[in-house]
């Protein structure tokens, strides 16, 4: 089975894996980070994202083959304490219900951020169109990121 | 037979409560806990079938040690709505505690240690309020009298405050840690003697009080159900079934054990049909190193299977037989006077028709179990689980083995919404460990999620009203007609039960002289559960369309209609006109939670207020309006619509007005308010469950859509009647009046009456 070296949250990981096993995979069943979350296996409900170079990927539909030596950062890695702007304001708004698809609506809107710092309702909506929450959060989610982006 | 759901049964009412000492062994085995000090038990006295009194064992355990932390036993399952927190918060209230200083350890599934742990029903702060202050009472009670007796003060003037005992006059305080050494196994004060505070002085109570688990969540550190990890653990993936009652006939896993990882191909035995609520389906597992060998080697399966007896199974058609069928004469469930006459005599009579689909919980968390058979027999489970005792008793039948042999973890649920009640996903992980000699993960996918589901029923029902030349609404006559949840366990169950009724259909509350509501049959041709408010879904959505068009051609506002149809401030009480039946009222007695009119009709003036309906009405807003009780909670509902820039309508506030009685944790009530109006946007707009051929039709979150953020409400404002009554819950009640409200609103903006869902915004 081929080997691979992968950069997860500044560390370096060695792992063999089928080439088409999904990154989300090797960071649960494999890496033993239980974070980042399944939901659908489609890219369709963003539970599984997390951050190739910075950006929000759907972990569940990257296989492993694809990742080359892209830096990977998974919420365990976003930051040191907790600290970072978008989980003190989730913190702050009470964002979480159940919480499950919650690592995947931190990282991504962490990389919305990154990529817009100060985003529009509109912009916030469309950039969080892609992760599910069954739970009905989404309207904090929204007033978290706004809170986020005025300490980013 | 029906399952222990505790709204279709009359359950255990856990009405009194007892303190006692616990033995500190039984403590110390919930956890690693170096505790010293004071370990106070709390068990729950219910009435057996005859009225006698049953003493279970303590259901919660209050440890108080020296270091001045305070332990909490959570025995009910958190699946977002709070409820770790929340009855934990009504314990330390009473104390007095630090909340900063308390831990919240969870229960494993035990009946005879924990009383009633099914997490289903909108009941646990219902049930446990009471004994929750008396538990926190009983431990304040006893601290303070040996605060007092050290400092010669009357215990009368002291108090506690941040997990201290302080005699405010004297300048006295000392903690709790500080007293508890000498509390070990001190004898428990006489129920009597333990005043609860007033309600004036809570502090954490009615609170905006954040979540135990909060951090954890948003550190990525929570542990849901896979994120479990044992040593030497493998992964199954099932192919289960196509059909339900499909059985196989043969199957081939040579390339399945060809892929690398995979180490075994296991067959489950269904249970046939009807399938059961706690059985597993029939299917072949594969069972790997890693969930990804697993899936692949699910894939390589070849499988032939005997479709059996609903391989013809078209929901449409079911659907439109039952429309038909509400034509005809039911089975008459609840009576007062005479419909016929009244439809006779009517000056104007309305007739209309609501098809309602079946609906998916879809948890984003799919179901997922872990369970350990060990060399002796007995097996441990892992799981998310809204009723861990009926999972143990699962197993323990599924493994062959007693159920004290049977230990059920319960780890927080992403999410729930009914779908977890039922251990069919623990009954195979505990079958496959069996097989696989080691503990087995079994991960269901979406796919397996949305075409395995006991799903929440499809339905038709028919509405005549009839009015006389006055306009007063003389004659109501409600058919309503699915395929009841009893239906998975027997085909004999051809109509809703009286609890499925008693949802929202027979609790009709208006004051119209001639009421006839009938049930039709069905059968069931697949797994039926209960979905968030169940019943109360598709009734209310009937009801209140219906209620709207009845406003409109009385010439009245919806809300004036409303009150005037409630009538009088008063209990209303329907058993004598129930026929054959049974009012339910969700287990507990009409005398004990009465259907009060003034409290509904409070929370719809209420709403009327905060959401300026007559002002924004006469300006040409856009409002919809319903108002409906579930779970014994009061909620009304307006929900406003505007034309977004593209031209498209927008859900552009909400708001809601409730009396649940005592509030809790405001924040928490809030937020299963919000979450309740985007989950109910779901349930209205996007989703829907359809069978062909006896198999599901959509297979992810592309086919069968959840809400996602542009499309939901935007603003959703939660106003709670303060109240100092009994409380009950929250976690379903939002659901079933926003969505007759919503469908009221699109009938404002389109002018098209909404008599089906889901229906595009």
């Amino acid at each position: 089975m081929p080997k691979y070296t992968l950069t997860v949250n500044g560390g370096n990981k060695e792992v063999e894996a089928m080439e088409d096993m999904p990154l989300l995979w090797v960071i649960r069943d494999l890496l033993g980070m239980k974070g980042t979350k399944f939901g659908c296996g489609q890219a369709l409900c963003g539970a599984c994202t997390v951050h190739l170079d910075g950006v929000a990927i759907r972990s569940c539909s990257l296989p492993i083959s694809e990742v080359g030596d892209g830096k990977i950062t998974t919420i365990e890695g976003l930051s040191a304490d907790g600290d970072h702007p978008v989980q003190k304001a989730w913190v702050q708004h009470i964002v979480p219900q159940c919480g499950y698809c919650q690592s995947g609506q931190i990282m991504n809107a962490a990389s919305l951020l990154s990529s817009n710092p100060t985003p529009s309702e509109e912009e916030i909506e469309q950039g969080m169109a892609g992760n599910l929450c069954r739970c009905g959060t989404y309207n904090r989610i929204k007033e978290a990121i706004m809170t986020a982006s005025t300490s980013i | 037979m029906l399952p222990n759901i505790p709204f279709l049964k009359k359950g255990k009412r856990e009405d009194q409560s007892k303190i006692f000492v616990a033995s500190r062994r039984d403590f110390l085995k919930l956890g690693s806990l170096t505790a010293g000090g004071l370990i106070l038990g709390v068990s729950f006295q219910c009435s057996g079938p005859k009225g006698e009194t049953i003493t279970f064992a303590p259901n919660v355990y209050i440890s108080i040690n020296s270091a001045n932390e305070v332990t909490l036993v959570a025995h009910r399952s958190e699946m977002g709505t709070g409820i770790r927190t929340s009855l934990p918060q009504i314990v330390a209230d009473e104390l007095g505690a630090d909340w900063s200083k308390i831990k919240i350890i969870q229960a494993e599934g035990d009946e005879e240690k924990y009383g009633n742990q099914n997490t289903d029903g909108s009941f646990s702060i219902r049930m446990f309020y009471e004994p929750m202050r008396k538990a926190g009472a009983t431990a304040r009670y006893m601290l303070i009298q040996a605060a007092a007796s050290d400092w010669d003060l009357e215990a009368s003037e002291c108090d506690t405050q941040d997990g201290m005992v302080v005699h405010a006059g004297k300048g006295k305080k000392v903690n709790f840690g500080d007293l508890v050494g000498r509390l070990e196994g001190a004898p428990i004060p006489a129920p009597e003697e333990v005043k609860l505070r007033d309600f004036a002085n809570y502090k954490l109570i009615g609170t905006d009080l954040p979540i135990y688990d909060l951090q954890d969540i948003v550190y990525g550190k929570a542990v849901f159900g896979a994120d479990v990890d044992l040593p030497n653990m493998k992964i199954a993936v099932i192919k289960r079934t196509p059909v339900i009652g499909a059985t196989l006939i043969s199957y081939d896993d040579t390339k399945a054990l060809a892929v690398p990882g995979v180490v075994q191909v296991v067959k489950i035995e269904g249970s046939g049909f009807p399938p059961g609520l706690d059985k597993a389906l029939e299917g072949v597992a594969v069972i790997a190193e890693n969930t990804w060998a697993a899936m692949k080697g699910r894939e390589a399966l070849e499988i032939e299977w005997n479709l059996g007896e609903n391989q013809n199974y078209n929901s449409d058609q079911q659907q439109a037989e039952m429309l038909e069928s509400t034509k005809g004469k039911g089975k008459v469930r609840r009576q007062r006077g005479d419909f016929d006459k009244a439809s006779k005599a009517a000056d104007k009579s309305l007739e209309r028709t609501y098809e309602v689909p079946f609906y998916a919980h879809a948890t984003i968390e799919p179901p997922v179990a872990i369970a350990h058979v060990k060399e002796d027999g007995s097996c441990e489970v892992w799981a998310p689980n809204q009723h861990p005792q009926w999972a143990r008793g699962a197993v323990a039948a599924a493994i062959g083995t007693d159920v004290a042999n049977v230990k059920v973890n319960v780890t927080l649920l992403g999410g729930g919404f009914g779908r977890k009640s039922k251990p069919d996903f623990v009954v195979e992980a505990a079958l496959l460990s069996k097989a696989a000699k080691a503990p087995v993960r079994v991960q269901w996918t979406r796919e397996d999620d949305l075409h395995f589901d006991f799903f929440h029923s499809h339905s038709a029902q028919r509405i005549k009203a009839s009015l006389d030349a006055s306009g007063n609404l003389t004659g109501w006559n409600h058919h309503t007609v699915f395929p009841a949840i009893g239906s998975t366990g027997s085909k004999e169950e051809l109509h809703p039960s009286d609890g499925e009724l008693g949802l929202g259909c027979v609790d009709f509350p208006f004051d119209v002289p001639n009421i006839r509501i009938e049930s039709h049959e069905s059968t069931g041709n697949t797994r039926v559960g209960w979905l968030r408010s169940v019943s109360n879904i598709h009734h209310a959505f009937a009801i209140h369309s219906m209620m709207d068009e009845i406003a409109e051609a009385r010439g009245k506002d919806p809300l004036e209609n409303a009150i005037e149809l409630l009538g009088e401030d008063r209990d209303i009480t329907f058993q004598s006109e129930m026929v054959d039946g049974e009012f339910g009222n969700y287990g507990e007695k009409i005398e004990d939670y009465p259907w009060n009119t003034g409290r509904m009709k409070n929370v719809i003036r209420t709403v009327a207020e905060k959401s300026n309906w007559s002002a924004n009405k006469a300006a040409g807003k856009i409002m919809g309006f319903a108002a409906h009780k579930s779970f014994l909670t009061y909620v009304a509902c307006v929900v406003t619509l505007e034309k977004g820039a593209d031209g498209k309508n927008v859900i552009s506030d909400v708001h809601y007005a409730l009396d649940c009685g005592v509030a809790v944790n405001t924040d928490r009530i809030r937020s299963q308010f919000e979450g309740g109006a985007q989950f109910a946007t779901s349930l209205a707009t996007t989703s829907k469950i359809t069978f062909d051929k006896g198999q599901v039709q959509q297979n992810n979150f592309d086919t069968y859509q959840i809400l996602r953020m542009p499309a939901s409400p935007k603003n959703i404002h939660v106003h709670i009647i303060e109240s100092q009554i009994k409380p009950t819950g929250v976690g379903e009640p939002p659901v079933p009046p926003f969505i007759p409200a919503l469908a009221n609103a699109m009938y404002q903006m389109t002018g098209k009456r909404i008599y089906k869902l889901p229906f595009k915004v």
